[in-house]
């Protein structure tokens, strides 16, 4: 059985799909168990794969028992074992925690809503998971079709966002495909061990070099690498809070991962690092993303919005710290993938839990909030502190890895946005601690109950504040493990011979 | 140098850590709860404390905990200028939970659930910093500090305290981020580690020019160290709680920063690079400019607490001046001061509190005659003047005698003039005080007025306190000893 994993963990949450969607009709009190199953056994086989491949090295899976190149080849390596892991987790802790406002919904959607969220994730299991160029293609559409169908179910102005996203997604996958294409016309292959042989002898080539940029400019897309974010913002911001939970912790972050992925396996680093301007233009968008989602950050006035611009900055984060093209720079990208997915969901899940009690979530709206929301707060401000990069939290281990990447490489840019965007940060977060922390205002007297004291306890539902704490503790968690992670399992499935 | 591994250090910073549920638990009960905060402040003496004779024997304690990033552990050694510090914090605990009791109950201050467990964190990351192995480490829990005593700082949740609040963050988790988080990343990527080691890590590594600019970017990125022009948090902290004043912004969060100076200094630059680079008497001049400039400030506040909070700003800065010096007997002095002003300045605070609590009294102008209702309170006030000023019999007259023999030694007279100039402005702005409560008439209205004192849970400490600054100009064992044996290690001697 244990051979069969990497089929597994795509294969459970498809067929989950499909029986979600029948019973949708028949008895909607199914929807939830099936999903959650499908993606317990997606988790599972994620982290027996991880350990697998932790004892044994890579693994390689025919589908179908077709060789490579003529069948699809799925390989697992520590990195994407790792990957598979986070997105199976995330997926899973966010189902839970959707489960309440996800039954709030008008009943005929409540089956497409569920099948359409496994559906997702199968998609980026696939993506992380497959060896084949094409194949992935074929599952990133699968994401992107279900993610355009989620997001548009939001509130009233989900359906112009969703729209948005089709046009620029939509681009953005034909950029890939056209890559791809390109690819298929030199090397006549679509596996991506087999390109990365074939390769090598064509690298000067016009066409190879055509094939790389459109599949990179393709995935920035996908990835809302700035200045083609436009997409991100409102479909996180509008869309419902269950599927925000979905998507903005995983989507960009997969879409990172097939990115570097791609970069070491199919083009490798002899090829993807070798030419020094295009690596130094791509820092530099970089450090505009980081810039501009920090400043964009600033301007917004919801808190949902401020967080979708906090995930644009991350975004050059990571995009950032993978074209500096060291050894040291991978891994603080890699490393802070994951650590970006557990506190974008940590945030995601708190801002759906004020908007589960209070609908709005313009900044003012969250008054008072640490003692109306104690639980969600006291997550909300581990998971603020991670993103701006306070030890002993995760996201300050990630960062140490892609500053000190940036200081090596003498990338002076980077370094100095990285640490102006950790300062953006900061006021966003205290921004929020304050308002929710003093107001509303009252004068201080001694001997008389603080202002706050008025707000009556109002917590969010149990279902949603115990996935929110355990996903803060995670974060801190995270953040201890965090040398584990990187010389334990990064390492391994880096290339060697990387700077 | 010889080690050994012990599980005590980690235990001395976990525990005001793990009290804190229990604080939570019993926050229906104040008694139950005051009582666990005096348990732990007791165990975590009784844990600095029993790491004391190990170290007064010349052995260094260890304790790695988890290894975080390649090369760079989570990890805390204990010696002999850890440990001052340490002992410091730990004992200051348990007199301001006494006295915390008196004002906060006094005053009937709201949600002291909360404000008791920040002042755990707050002690938690305070121990964690003294026996920091590292710069990570350090670096760990002076956010740690920064971030559990902001919510000390905002008690009141009003207007005032939201703007003072930002002041306090932008300034010191600001410049942490901004100049301290780049200046460890360079150090580590010069050095290829972050240990502290007696002669430094970084000599031969750079360039004169780099060298003195990390060197400013860890004296400025050290904020709590309040070296002007990064000091103006500390009097916006002002609008905390006394006691939190008085325990964090006079010994544990500033005493944090300078104590951070001294570790790097001498850690990570190491005594005989800073001479060798002549990069000293930079550090010298700087920590000059603060002594007076923010003893000139202090002369003109009429609130006591900000004026207490510019002879803090300036004080700090003598710790500074005495590891400028780059000699025994200035090193010497400075490790001292941290004591000595950590008790006087502690007394202090406590009165200004005490004098709030009886009268309301908050601005100096409303103070004469007030030694006649309160005589006690401006006796230890007297006493702590004393003390800062660096007059006999109380304590800080030696760390200040170490000082200006270190200067002597150096052959560095400017700063035996800024020291002695800096003294005088000290009398000069506090002898006044006294002065005018004992000798001058009450305002209209308050003459004949009985005996006022503050509650004797405020009385007490300060009288404790007060007593301690006297008895260490007496005997000042065990940190004599300590600061002797941590001047040994530092200057190689």
């Amino acid at each position: 059985m244990s051979h069969q994993l990497p089929a597994l963990v795509v294969a459970a949450p498809l067929i989950a799909a499909l029986l979600i969607f029948m019973a949708g009709w028949v008895r909607r009190g199914l929807c939830f168990p099936l999903a959650g199953a499908a993606l317990v056994v997606s988790l599972l086989s994620a982290l027996g794969m991880l350990s697998q491949v932790l004892t044994q090295g890579p693994l390689h899976y025919r589908l179908g028992g077709w060789e490579a190149p003529w069948g699809i080849a799925y390989d697992v390596d520590a990195i994407n074992a790792l990957v598979l892991s986070v997105v199976a987790a995330v997926a899973l802790v966010n189902l839970v925690a959707a489960r309440v406002s996800l039954e709030a919904e008008p009943p005929h959607r409540v089956g497409a809503l569920y099948a359409l969220y496994v559906l997702s994730v199968t998609g980026m299991l696939g993506m992380v998971v497959t060896g084949d160029v094409f194949n992935l293609y074929v599952l990133l559409e699968i994401t992107s079709l279900s993610g355009y169908a989620l997001v548009s179910m939001g509130d009233d102005r989900a359906p112009l966002a969703a729209l948005n996203y089709v046009f620029l997604g939509t681009i953005g996958a034909s950029f890939y495909l056209l890559g791809v294409g390109f690819l298929y016309t030199v090397t006549g292959s679509l596996n991506m061990a087999d390109i990365a042989r074939l390769l090598p002898a064509l690298y000067g080539s016009k066409a190879v070099l055509a094939a790389f940029v459109m599949i990179m400019v393709g995935l920035w897309f996908k990835a809302a690498f700035f200045p083609l974010h436009s997409w991100l913002p409102g479909a996180y911001s509008f869309a419902p809070p269950a599927v925000a939970g979905l998507l903005a912790p995983l989507m960009t972050k997969v879409m990172i991962y097939v990115m570097i992925r791609l970069m070491l396996s199919v083009f490798t680093p002899a090829y993807s690092f070798a030419l020094a301007t295009l690596n130094q233009a791509v820092v530099w968008l970089a450090v505009l993303a980081i810039v501009a989602g920090a400043l964009l950050s600033l301007a917004a006035r919801d808190f949902r919005r401020m967080l979708t611009y906090i995930i644009v900055g991350e975004v050059g984060y990571m995009v950032g710290g993978a074209w500096l093209g060291t050894r040291l720079g991978l891994t603080g990208s890699l490393l802070h993938l994951v650590n970006d997915a557990a506190m974008t969901l940590c945030v995601f899940l708190a801002a759906a839990a004020f908007t589960y009690r209070y609908k709005g979530e313009s900044l003012h709206s969250l008054r008072g909030l640490f003692r109306r929301m104690p639980w969600t707060m006291g997550a909300l401000v581990i998971g603020g502190l991670s993103i701006v990069g306070v030890p002993p939290t995760c996201g300050f281990f990630s960062k140490w890895y892609l500053l000190s990447a940036g200081i090596q490489a003498g990338q002076w840019g980077y370094v100095a946005a990285l640490l102006f965007s950790s300062l953006v940060n900061l006021v966003l977060f205290f921004r929020v601690f304050e308002i929710a922390y003093f107001e509303p205002f009252h004068d201080h007297h001694h001997g008389e109950p603080a202002p706050s004291a008025a707000a009556v306890r109002n917590e969010a539902p149990a279902l949603i504040v115990l996935p929110l704490l355990f996903t803060a503790v995670g974060l801190i968690a995270l953040g201890l493990y965090s040398g584990e992670l990187a010389s334990g399992v990064i390492a391994l499935g880096l290339p060697t011979g990387l700077r | 140098m010889e080690t050994l591994t012990s599980l005590r250090p980690l235990l001395a910073v976990l525990v005001s850590l793990a009290v804190v549920p229990l604080l939570v638990w019993c926050r229906r009960h104040p008694n139950l709860r005051e009582a666990c905060t005096f348990l732990a402040a007791a165990a975590k003496l009784a844990l600095v404390a029993s790491l004391l004779p190990d170290v007064l024997a010349g052995r260094e304690v260890l304790c790695p905990v988890v290894s975080v990033l390649p090369g760079v552990p989570i990890a805390f050694r204990v010696d002999a200028l850890g440990l001052v510090f340490a002992l410091v914090a730990s004992s200051l605990w348990i007199v301001t939970s006494a006295y915390s009791i008196g004002y906060m109950r006094g005053l009937d201050e709201h949600a002291q659930t909360r404000y008791y467990c920040f002042f755990a964190l707050a002690l938690s990351a305070t121990i964690g910093v003294a026996f920091a192995a590292n710069l990570l480490t350090l670096y760990l829990f002076y956010e740690m500090l920064s971030l559990a005593t902001y919510p000390l700082v905002t008690h009141h949740q009003d207007r005032e305290a939201r703007s003072s609040g930002r002041k306090y963050l932008l300034y010191i988790v600001g410049s942490s981020i901004g100049l301290l988080l780049p200046a460890v990343l360079i150090t580590y990527y010069l050095a290829g580690t972050t240990d502290f080691a007696a002669a430094g890590i970084l000599a031969g590594k750079a360039p004169y020019w780099l060298m003195l600019v990390l060197m400013l970017m860890y004296l400025f990125g050290l904020a709590k160290a309040g070296v002007m022009p990064m000091h103006s948090w500390l009097p916006a902290a002002m609008v905390a709680p006394t006691p939190v004043s008085a325990l964090l912004h006079a010994v544990a969060v500033v005493k944090v920063g300078v104590f951070c100076i001294l570790r790097v200094m001498t850690g990570v630059f190491g005594v005989g690079l800073l001479r060798d680079m002549d990069l000293g008497v930079v550090l010298g001049y700087i920590a000059s400019v603060t002594v007076l400039g923010a003893s000139l400030v202090a002369l003109s506040q009429d609130e006591l607490k900000r004026r207490l909070a510019f002879s803090t700003i300036s004080q700090l800065s003598y710790i500074i001046l005495g590891l400028a010096l780059l000699v025994p007997l200035g090193l010497l002095g400075g490790v001292l001061h941290i004591v000595m002003h950590a008790l006087g300045k502690i007394t202090l605070f406590f009165c200004a509190g005490a004098i709030f609590v009886a009268t309301g009294k908050k601005y100096i102008s409303q103070m004469p005659g007030l030694g006649r209702r309160m005589p006690v309170t401006l006796t230890a006030f007297l006493v702590g003047s004393l003390s800062v000023i660096g007059l006999p019999p109380a304590g800080g007259f030696l760390s200040k005698w170490y000082l200006l023999l270190g200067t002597l030694d150096a052959h560095r007279l400017v700063f035996m003039v800024v020291l002695l100039v800096s003294s005088l402005l000290n009398a000069a702005y506090f002898l006044p005080i006294v002065y005018r409560g004992f000798f001058a008439p009450p305002p209209e209205g308050e003459a004949g007025q009985g005996l006022a004192e503050a509650p004797g849970w405020c009385l007490v400490p300060l009288v404790l306190t007060a007593a301690g600054s006297l008895a260490l100009f007496f005997y000042s064992e065990p940190f004599l000893g300590l600061a002797r044996l941590a001047v040994a290690r530092l200057t190689g001697g």
